[in-house]
């Protein structure tokens, strides 16, 4: 591979690996959301129960 | 509407994209004067472009919240920002990357047009700052709006630098002929620019439903513990 060819393959990989990894971070955040979810609802079920 | 239009969104992007990827490595024709490292416009630019569409649409959104002090706005202004930030840190690393090809530099001081992308790059990483070392509420998305809006004026500064600077070693495709460039690579440059816009349309609606559903879950929390 020339040093040209490696050169351009290097930008457009940047590229794609940075969205990946956005998207991956994303993704974890999501799943942390989620799980907020379920302990807002355990919570909730703590609560009708002392009530 | 969000459910219908993300799975929507996301499947054009993949398919711009890909479209874009091969019209870029196959169709467009190879440049006498850069050979193959010319295919790097294809992103360098559309990336460019959309990071400038990006901050254009945070200060608007900024705009809309100091006239209608709507808090989604606020919201909505600091994902344009953010997403804006993530294509401008991408438009340096390709540029620089085109550069270190062409120029034999990773970099050049005395390039106005480089030199004033990057000052409008730290800005918006100072608005950043700015918007976590206050406490969340009124003020805060009064100063940020504000701060935002002061950056809008960057913009078109950054993008005509690329015309007014004497020295012209970035290159100028677009001028006053039009652009400088075969049919085949400006349809690639289109369907590039296309794929970027669509791909900042996604990750901003993406990001913001993430933000929107952090804040109501915020909300609730906050309703049930007391």
């Amino acid at each position: 591979m020339s040093q040209s060819e490696r050169y351009t393959a290097a930008a457009y990989l940047v590229v794609f690996v940075a969205v990946l990894v956005y998207v991956v971070i994303i993704g974890s955040k999501l799943q942390r959301l989620q799980r907020e979810v379920e302990q807002l609802v355990e919570l909730v079920r703590e609560n009708r129960g002392d009530g | 509407m969000l459910a219908v239009r993300l799975p929507v969104l996301a499947t054009a992007c993949a398919g711009l994209f890909a479209l874009a990827t091969g019209l870029a490595f196959f169709y467009a024709p190879t440049d006498a004067d850069q050979g193959l490292s010319q295919r790097i416009f294809y992103f360098h630019v559309p990336l460019a472009l959309t990071s400038y569409a990006c901050l254009g649409w945070g200060a608007w959104k900024a705009l809309r919240y100091l006239r209608t002090r709507d808090e989604r706005s606020d919201l909505e202004s600091y994902v344009a920002i953010h997403q804006g930030v993530i294509f401008g840190a991408l438009t340096l690393l390709t540029g620089s990357i085109w550069a270190r090809i062409s120029w034999g530099v990773w970099w050049s001081w005395n390039e106005d047009q480089l030199v004033l992308f990057l000052v409008l790059f730290l800005f918006y990483c100072a608005y950043f700052m700015l918007r976590f070392s206050v406490e969340a509420g009124a003020a805060r998305a009064n100063m940020c709006a504000v701060y935002a809006l002061f950056g809008a004026v960057l913009i078109p500064v950054s993008f005509l630098a690329i015309r007014l600077s004497k020295r012209f070693i970035h290159p100028v495709v677009f001028n006053s002929h039009g652009p400088q460039m075969t049919g085949a690579q400006f349809l690639t440059f289109c369907v590039c620019l296309v794929a970027m816009l669509t791909l900042f349309a996604t990750l901003y609606a993406i990001e913001l439903a993430g933000k929107r559903l952090d804040v109501s879950l915020r909300e609730l929390r906050e309703l049930l513990s007391t």
